[in-house]
């Protein structure tokens, strides 16, 4: 395996969405055929950087590379070849409610695949059972559970055989048996495939075990980052608050208010 | 693939639905058939239409046997030329019939009616109808009875 | 002042929103040709469209040609004139009834079917998934759709003028006592195949035009919530009605 080769490079990055400044100023190298996880609180902008970094979105300053090219600068037919050494796992799958499981899973190689009937089946059968939902092969995706959904559209990212696998929120609304069987596909496709595996996630517990390299995200800037073992062990007191799940701290319990006086004494004086 | 299957049949049934309302429409309610050219083409000259209009019928005996086609004015003689299409059924028409421009009832539609004349020789296409009575004009029609019995009380 | 001003911010938001349908329009042109290289995407949206609305549009049409022959029976016979009945009835409807309810039928049923539709998939991130499997939703999603409603419009209407005249036939004729002969006689020497039918049939063809862009664009540009979603739904029936009144006015004009 080749060793600490950089897959995507990100410099200065800056966005904005209207006057709210969402990231100011970002670094990150992500390496070739590991685990990294991107974690922050909500609304710290984790999914839209995946959005920036698979061309979904343009920053605007700062360069994102990935495997060398410059995403904001490729035209529409080069940003799809790109898409197509990409995976992405959406928070809730993303299916087409139209098409049954096997449709869903075999989408991709009917669109850019002239495969044989024969083989497409043979490969989405392959897909499916990786991970453990070959039985599903004909049902509709409102029959799916949340967690069977999201193995399904895992199946899906994976059926182009891509470099690199995007999960955004991968654990949320999940239940703990879900949640340990998506943990575990996560392992074993980053060892079994070579994939490099970018993880969207603020659930520290579950992305301990199977990221080698965290970031931490907090008002628009790395806060943080090392692998896991290194950040629990951290003295800076934004990662201690985000990594214990500390209710007060850098990012205080309460809103921004006038002080309680003053609110009250407002109130009494127009009584 | 059964289902595949029923909706082939359905979007066709649609479709089939769709282009025979449209057919029935076009033959049932319209005057398409006024458009079919089968029959041979005549022209004839007026000094005055009225308002004949293309397409209006071409009646033999009060029979419609054809449609006119094309009105225009010469500009050399500054007379009306109309051109008309007779259904190639009749095509026994003597060449000195005559053609006048005729209302259908007192205030109706103009319509082209054929007196047959008596020649041995028919009509063919491209031939021109010598023997023309132009519209009458109501206007003209008043204002000439007027005239005449003005001047008639003169003398 | 405050109608002043809010007038300004709407006819400013009409304004921009007219102008990125425009521009959505220009867009769906482009990609039309090569959606027609996979009739099969179209063709299935035909017939979602179609078959959605064609009960709808059936019972409509029978109940629109029975009040014609009903309301011009009673009106016409004062004048002795119910020999014209036929050719009236046939020129209300493909001139003027039959394009324009067939249309605002279609907005409520279908338009409003393709923008949920459109929006929910955005809602799901389906738009984003197909654009992140390196296919473009636009070709996938949004022009096959437009394009099976920009089909079915004509058909549709087609059959709601074709049913409207059965239907007042079956007034007229069955209820009313009118001569089966004095109805349909009267029709090919007022009814003109160019000026008044296939004038209807274009009108239909620019009401599925505006009625299939108008639903997708709604759809497409959608605020992803549930919220978006319902808005954009409205916004459609509205802004189709609007479309297909104006567009009939101009195109009436333009035909006369």
């Amino acid at each position: 395996m080749r060793q600490e080769e950089t897959l995507i490079e990100i410099r200065g990055l800056k966005y904005r969405r209207g006057d709210k400044v969402i990231f100011d100023g970002v670094d990150l190298d992500i390496p070739a055929g590991k685990v990294t996880a991107l974690m922050g609180p909500s609304g710290t902008g984790k999914t839209t950087l995946l959005r920036l970094i698979t061309g979904q979105l343009a920053p605007d300053e700062g360069t994102i590379r990935v495997a060398g090219q410059e995403v904001a600068r490729l035209d529409r037919s080069e940003l799809y070849a790109l898409r197509r050494r990409m995976g992405f796992l959406f928070q809730n799958g993303a299916l087409l409610t139209d098409f049954t499981v096997f449709e869903n899973v075999a989408f991709p190689l009917r669109e850019h695949t002239d495969l044989p009937e024969a083989l497409i089946r043979d490969i989405v059968l392959m897909k499916l059972q990786a991970v453990g939902l070959r039985g599903t092969v004909d049902m509709m995706p409102s029959e799916l559970s949340g967690g069977m959904a999201r193995r399904v559209a895992l199946a899906r990212a994976i059926v182009m055989d891509p470099e690199m696998i995007f999960y955004d929120e991968p654990f949320v609304g999940l239940d703990p048996i879900s949640m340990g069987q998506i943990v575990r596909l996560i392992k074993q496709l980053n060892e079994t495939l070579g994939l490099t595996s970018i993880v969207v996630s603020h659930d520290v517990q579950e992305i301990s075990t199977v990221a080698d390299q965290l970031y931490l995200l907090s008002n628009g800037k790395i806060v943080g980052s090392g692998a896991p073992k290194a950040l629990r062990e951290d003295n800076s007191p934004w990662v201690r608050q985000f990594m214990q799940g500390l209710a007060d701290g850098p990012v205080p319990f309460h809103y921004p208010a006038p002080s309680l006086e003053e609110a009250f004494l407002d109130r009494e004086d127009k009584e | 693939m059964g289902q595949n299957k029923s909706v082939d049949f359905a979007t066709g049934l649609f479709i089939f639905l769709g282009l025979a309302a449209m057919f029935f429409l076009l033959t049932q309610t319209t005057n398409i058939e006024a458009y079919g050219d089968e029959g041979y083409t005549v022209t004839a000259r007026f000094s005055n239409i009225g308002n004949l209009k293309e397409r209006a019928p071409v009646s033999l005996s009060g029979v419609t046997i054809g449609r006119v086609k094309k009105i225009e004015v010469d500009p050399e003689r500054l007379d009306a030329v109309v051109t008309f299409t007779i259904d190639s059924r009749y095509s026994a028409i003597p060449a000195d019939s005559s053609v006048s421009i005729l209302t259908a009832g007192l205030l109706g539609e103009k319509y082209l009616g054929i007196e047959p004349g008596g020649d041995i020789e028919n009509l063919k296409d491209g031939d021109e109808v010598l023997f023309t009575q132009s519209a009458v004009v109501l206007e003209n029609l008043i204002s000439k009875y007027l005239f005449d019995t003005a001047s008639g009380g003169e003398e | 002042m405050r109608l002043v001003r809010e007038l300004r911010d709407n006819s400013v938001e009409f304004l921009t929103s007219f102008g990125s349908a425009v521009i959505f329009f220009l867009r769906l042109l482009a990609y039309t040709p090569r959606a027609l290289l996979r009739p099969r995407l179209v063709l299935r949206q035909v017939y979602v469209v179609g078959a959605e609305s064609l009960v709808l549009i059936m019972m409509a049409g029978l109940f629109v040609g029975m009040v014609l022959g009903l309301q011009f029976y009673t009106t016409m016979a004062k004048f002795g004139a119910e020999q014209s009945l036929g050719a009236v009835v046939v020129l209300a409807l493909v001139r003027e009834l039959g394009p324009v309810v067939t249309a605002l039928l279609f907005a409520g049923r279908a338009g409003t079917a393709l923008a949920s539709e459109i929006g929910l998939m955005k809602a799901t991130e389906q738009l984003s998934g197909m654009e992140m499997m390196a296919v473009d939703p636009v070709r996938y999603v949004i022009v096959p759709r437009f394009l099976g409603a920009f089909i079915a419009m004509p058909l549709l209407t087609a059959i709601f003028n074709a049913i409207a005249i059965l239907g007042s036939w079956w007034v007229a004729v069955q209820l009313m006592g009118l001569d089966n002969g004095q109805f349909w006689s009267p029709m090919p020497d007022n009814v003109d195949v160019f000026d008044d039918v296939l004038g209807g049939v274009l009108k239909s063809v620019f009401f599925g035009a505006a009625a299939g862009l108008l639903a997708v664009f709604e759809g497409f540009r959608a605020y992803p919530t549930a919220e978006g979603v319902s808005r954009a739904t409205t916004r459609t029936v509205v802004m189709t009605a609007m479309a297909v009144l104006v567009l009939d006015y101009m195109l009436t004009a333009i035909l006369i």
